[in-house]
C-alpha cells in the first residue's frame, strides 16, 4: 500500500455505458477508499452489476474515466483489472465442486516448480489465504463439494485475496447463506477492510449493508440518486431513494394485512398426523386451514423445507398420515399433490423451479398442462386467458412472455413460478423462500399476493429465513428446530421476532445457540 | 403450435422481420444450404442427376433413390430426436433393427406359405411388438432404475446382435415373399412404399408432438427434470415413452431394411445406423444436452446424410476414402451452425458494410445486455 492513507484507490468519473442502444449507466461517479466498505444500493436493473462490470473490464465504456491510484487506466479485461489490483469474489456456484479446496483457491495461480505445478507449495499458499480468513481448520485437499455453502463462499473470497488485491468486489456474496453464515462472511470482509483493502459490496440484505458498510451509493435507473455515510442515513430514507415513489407500498401492505386477519374458524384443510421421514423430519402434527397464512420459522436445516416437501409430495413420507378435507391422501409425487390442489414452490427457483429454456408463457402453463396430461393441450386461447390473468395480477411484462425464462431476473422468475402454481388454482399453497434474493418491489408484490390469496380462502404456508417477514405475514407461526416442530405461536400484537428467537433458544440447554439467529435480518 | 422452432412459426418470424438476415439466422438455413450444395455438386457431375422419369408405372431417378434409401434412417432418427430431447441417447437402435429383421424373416421362412398376406402381417406385427418391447426395456432401465442412457442402451446394443444371431441360427436368412418385398422395394402411386411409410410416420409423429403438449413436456423434462417433476410433469412416464417409441420406430426401420434386400443379416443390418441417426439429429440443430428439439431439422439432417451416401458413388469417390468425405461435409455443416462461427461471420459481414451508416446495435449486443444487467 504505497498510496497516502485515505486517498482514493479507485475513482470513476462520468461512467456511461450503453448496451443494445439503451443507456444503462449515465454519468455515474464512484470513489473507493482503502479501509472502507462501500455499498452499492439499488433495485434489480438499477445498474449495480453493470457498474461492477465497468470497473472489472467486462463492460465497455461509452464515456467516463477510471483512475486507479491516481493513474488513469482503461479496464478492458478482467486480467487487466486484476493487474490493477482489483479482484472480484464470485458466487460460490461459480467454483468447481469436484476440485479440491486448494485447487479452487489457486486455480490460474498455481506455484510452478521444475516439473510443472509444485502442489506442496500451491497448497501452502492456499492454506495461507484460507488462514487469513480464519479458515485454518479446512483441509486444502478436501473436495469443495464436502463444504457447506457458507464455507464455499469463503473459499471464493480466498480465491480473490490470493492476489493480494487492493480493491475487493463482492456481488451478492451472502444471498445463499444463513444468517450466522452471513455474519461470518461479513466479519471477514470487515477484517480485510481493516487491513486497508477497499471493498465494494452489493447485497439485497439491508441489515447486512448497514452492519458492514461505511458509505453507500444509491443507483436508480442507471444514475446515482444519493450518496451517504452509512452512520448518517435512515433506513426509510434509503428505501425511498431506492424505490422512488414506491415507499407508500410498505405502509399499504401493513394495513392490508390487518384488514385480512384470519378469524380462526373453519375446519383444517390439510392435516398432518405424525408425518415424518427417517433422517429427514421427526413425526410432526400440523393443521392448515382455509384463509390462513401459516409461517414456518426456523434456521436452515431446522426442518422447515423438509416439512414443506413432505406435505407437498416432493418427498415421500415414510411415517404418519396426511388428511385432506377429511380424507386420507397419499402424495406419491408432486403431480399427485397438484391433483389434490396442493402446490409448492421450491426454495431454489433457478435449479428446480423455472425451466430456463422454455418461454415465460410455457413456464406459466406448465403445471396446468401437466395436470391435464399431454394428450389434452391447452389451446392458444386458454393459454392466453391463464397468462393474462397472472400477467396483470403479478405485474409481469407482456414483452417477456416469449423470452426464455432463464434470461429474467430472480424476482421475475419467482413471480413466474408463483403464476404457474396459481394457475392450478390450489387450495393449499406452500411457498418456500419465495422472496429470497429478489428486490424490494418484487418482494412487496409477492407478500401482498400472499395476503390476498389467504383472503380468497387459500391455505398458505410461508417460509422465510427473514423472521420479520414471517411475523408480518403469518396468522400462525410454526417454529421448527433440529428437524422437529417445537411449537406454534398464534400471531398477534405481542409476537415479534424476539418471541420466536426466545422460543428457539428456550428449547435447548446451551444458550450460546441463541447467536445462531440474527433477528434483524430483513 | 406455440412450443418450438417448427418451420411454420420460424419462417413466420423470418417473414415478419422481412430481411435476408432473419433467413440466415434461421436454425435450418445452413443445413438446407448444405443439402442444396450437395445436390448442386451432383448435378454438376451428372447433369441428369435431378431428373425424374416414369419407368414401369413408377417414378425413377436419383432423387427417388435418396427418398427410398433414407427411409430406415428417417424412422430411427425420429425416435432418436425425442430420446435426445429428454437428455438421453439410444445406442441400441441398430441392434433393434437387426432383431426386427431377423424375427420377421425367420417367421416368414418357417411359415407354410411365405407369400400369404396373413403370414406377412403376422411377421410385421411380431417384429413391431418386439421392437416396442425392447424400447420399453431400455426405458425401464433409464427411467425406473435410473441407469445412464448411454450405458443402459449399450447393454442392448451389445446383446442385440447376439439375440438376432440366435434367432437366425447364425445364418443369413433369405426368403421369397412378394407381399413382404412390397414394404421395402414396392411402389404405390408411383412412389416407394418405404418412403411413404417412413414419411407418413414421421409426419404423424411431428403432428402429434406439436399439436399435443407432448413436445413441450418432453422439452421441459430435457431442460430441467427436477423442476418439471415439481411442476407435476410425469418425467418418468415421458422418458419411458420416448425410449419405447424409439424401439418401435427402429423395429419398423428393420422391417424396411430387411424387406429391401429380402435377407436378415444379424451382423450387418443397421450397422452404425445409431451414429448416422445421432448425426442427423445434431445436423438438424438439436443439442445433445437435451431440451429444445427440432423434428424438421432432423428431417433435413437425414436427407443430407442420404444424399451424401449417393454423392459418394455418383461423384466417383473411391470407397476407401468415403468415410473421410462424409466427415468433411459433416464438419462443414456443424461448423456453420456453431454459435461462435456464426458470430465471426456476422462480424465480417458487418465490417464490410461499415461504409454505409449501419446502426451499431445488433444481436450480440442484446445478448450481452441480458448477461450483464442483473
Amino acid at each position: 500500500m504505497t498510496s497516502r492513507p485515505g486517498a482514493p484507490v479507485v475513482e470513476m468519473h462520468g461512467i456511461t455505458v450503453a448496451l443494445g442502444g439503451v443507456r444503462v449507466l449515465d454519468d455515474v461517479n464512484l470513489v473507493l477508499r482503502p479501509g472502507e466498505v462501500h455499498a452499492l444500493m439499488g433495485e434489480n436493473g438499477a445498474g449495480k452489476s453493470t457498474l461492477i462490470g465497468a470497473l472489472t473490464g467486462t463492460v465497455p465504456l461509452l464515456a467516463g474515466d477510471v483512475v486507479v491510484d491516481g493513474a488513469p487506466t482503461t479496464p478492458t479485461s478482467v486480467a487487466r483489472s486484476r493487474a490493477d489490483g482489483i479482484a472480484t469474489v464470485f458466487q460460490e456456484t461459480h467454483l468447481s465442486p469436484h476440485l479440491t479446496v486448494a485447487e479452487n483457491v489457486m486455480i490460474g495461480h498455481e506455484v510452478r516448480g521444475w516439473f510443472g505445478i509444485d502442489w506442496g507449495r500451491t497448497r501452502e499458499r492456499a492454506s495461507a489465504a484460507l488462514a487469513a480468513l480464519g479458515l485454518e481448520d479446512i483441509d486444502p485437499r478436501a473436495p469443495l463439494s464436502a463444504l457447506s455453502p457458507a464455507t464455499k463462499q469463503l473459499v471464493a473470497v480466498a480465491r480473490a485475496i490470493v492476489l493480494e488485491p487492493r480493491v475487493l468486489v463482492l456481488d451478492e456474496p451472502t444471498s445463499s447463506l444463513d444468517a450466522d453464515e452471513a455474519a461470518r462472511l461479513l466479519g471477514v470482509v470487515r477484517r480485510l477492510c481493516d487491513q486497508g483493502v477497499a471493498v465494494l459490496f452489493v447485497s439485497h440484505f439491508l441489515e447486512q449493508v448497514f452492519e458492514v458498510s461505511d458509505r453507500m451509493t444509491v443507483l436508480r435507473g442507471g444514475r446515482v440518486v444519493a450518496e451517504y455515510r452509512t452512520a448518517e442515513v435512515e433506513r426509510a430514507e434509503l428505501i425511498s431513494k431506492m424505490l422512488g415513489e414506491d415507499i407508500d407500498a410498505l405502509q399499504a401492505l401493513r394495513s392490508q394485512r390487518l384488514a385480512h386477519h384470519y378469524a380462526g374458524s373453519g375446519e383444517a384443510t390439510l392435516r398432518a398426523a405424525s408425518l415424518g421421514r427417517q433422517g429427514v423430519l421427526e413425526p410432526t402434527d400440523l393443521e392448515l386451514s382455509r384463509g390462513e397464512v401459516v409461517g414456518f420459522a426456523g434456521l436452515r436445516g431446522s426442518g422447515r423445507t423438509e416439512l414443506a416437501r413432505l406435505m407437498s409430495g416432493a418427498e415421500r413420507a415414510d411415517r404418519g398420515e396426511l388428511w385432506l378435507d377429511g380424507a386420507r391422501v397419499q402424495l406419491r409425487s408432486p403431480g399427485v399433490a397438484l391433483r389434490h390442489r396442493i402446490a409448492m414452490s421450491s426454495e431454489n427457483v433457478r435449479d428446480d423451479g423455472i425451466v430456463a429454456g422454455l418461454t415465460v408463457r410455457e413456464n406459466i402453463v406448465l403445471a396446468l398442462q401437466a395436470l391435464r396430461g399431454w394428450s389434452r393441450p391447452l389451446s392458444r386461447g386458454e393459454q392466453d386467458a391463464v397468462v393474462d390473468t397472472y400477467l396483470d395480477a403479478l405485474h409481469l411484462s407482456a414483452d417477456d412472455l416469449d423470452r426464455p425464462a432463464g434470461e429474467l431476473s430472480g424476482g421475475t422468475q419467482q413471480k413466474v413460478l408463483l403464476a404457474r402454481l396459481l394457475a392450478t388454482r390450489p387450495h393449499v399453497l406452500i411457498l418456500d423462500e419465495p422472496t429470497r434474493g429478489i428486490d424490494i418491489a418484487a418482494k412487496l408484490e409477492i407478500q401482498r399476493r400472499v395476503a390476498r390469496l389467504a383472503g380468497e380462502g387459500v391455505a398458505v404456508v410461508f417460509i422465510s429465513s427473514q423472521l420479520e417477514e414471517v411475523v408480518r405475514l403469518a396468522d400462525r407461526i410454526v417454529v421448527l428446530k433440529d428437524r422437529e416442530k417445537i411449537g406454534e405461536l398464534s400471531n398477534g400484537p405481542g409476537v415479534t421476532v424476539d418471541t420466536i428467537v426466545e422460543m428457539i433458544a428456550a428449547d435447548v440447554d446451551e444458550l450460546d445457540e441463541l447467536d445462531e439467529l440474527d433477528p434483524g435480518d430483513s | 403450435m406455440p412450443t418450438s422452432p417448427t418451420p411454420s412459426t420460424a419462417s413466420a418470424a423470418a417473414d415478419a422481420s422481412g430481411g435476408f438476415g432473419a433467413v440466415v439466422r434461421h436454425p435450418l438455413f445452413w443445413p438446407v444450404v448444405a443439402l442444396v450444395a450437395l445436390l448442386a455438386v451432383n448435378t454438376a457431375v451428372r447433369p441428369g442427376f435431378l431428373s425424374v422419369s416414369i419407368l414401369d408405372d413408377h417414378l425413377f431417378g436419383s432423387p427417388i433413390d435418396i427418398l427410398r434409401n433414407c427411409a430406415p434412417l428417417m424412422l430411427v432418427a425420429l425416435g432418436m430426436s425425442l430420446v435426445i430431447a429428454t437428455r438421453g441417447i439410444d445406442l441400441s437402435v441398430g441392434a433393434v433393427v437387426a432383431i426386427s429383421g431377423a424375427v420377421a424373416l425367420t417367421f416368414i421362412a418357417g411359415a407354410p406359405d411365405p407369400a400369404s398376406t396373413t403370414t406377412v402381417f403376422l411377421a410385421i406385427g411380431m417384429a413391431l411388438v418386439l421392437g416396442l418391447v425392447l424400447g420399453v426395456w431400455n426405458g425401464f432401465l433409464v427411467s425406473v432404475l435410473g441407469i445412464q442412457p448411454i450405458i443402459a442402451t449399450l447393454i442392448l446394443m451389445t446383446a442385440g446382435r447376439g439375440v438376432a444371431m440366435l434367432i437366425t441360427e447364425g445364418q443369413i436368412t433369405t426368403v421369397t415373399s412378394a407381399p413382404f418385398k412390397t414394404l421395402g422395394a414396392g411402389y404405390w402411386l408411383g412412389l416407394p412404399v418405404a418412403t411413404l411409410v417412413a414419411f407418413g410416420v414421421f409426419g404423424l409423429v411431428a403432428l402429434l408432438v406439436r399439436r399435443t403438449a407432448l413436445g413441450m413436456l418432453v422439452e421441459s423434462v430435457g431442460i430441467n427434470p427436477a423442476a418439471s417433476r415439481l411442476a407435476g410433469v410425469r418425467a418418468r412416464t415421458i422418458v419411458w415413452t420416448v425410449f419405447a417409441l424409439s424401439g418401435l420406430f427402429s423395429g419398423l426401420a428393420g422391417l424396411i431394411l430387411s424387406s429391401n434386400v429380402m435377407a436378415a443379416d444379424a451382423n450387418n443390418a443397421g450397422l452404425f445406423i445409431e451414429l448416422d441417426a445421432i448425426l442427423a439429429v445434431v445436423i438438424g440443430g438439436t443439442s445433445l444436452a437435451g431440451g429444445k428439439f427440432s423434428l424438421s431439422g432432423t428431417f433435413v439432417g437425414v436427407l443430407i446424410i442420404a444424399t451424401l451416401s449417393l454423392t459418394v458413388t455418383n461423384v466417383g469417390i473411391s470407397p476407401l476414402v468415403t468415410p473421410l468425405f462424409k466427415a468433411l461435409v459433416v464438419a462443414a455443416v456443424t461448423l456453420l451452425q456453431s454459435p461462435a462461427m456464426r458470430r465471426k461471420l456476422a462480424e465480417r459481414t458487418r465490417r464490410r458494410g461499415r461504409t454505409a451508416p449501419v446502426p451499431p446495435s445488433d444481436k450480440p449486443a442484446d445478448v450481452s445486455t441480458d448477461k450483464v444487467v442483473a
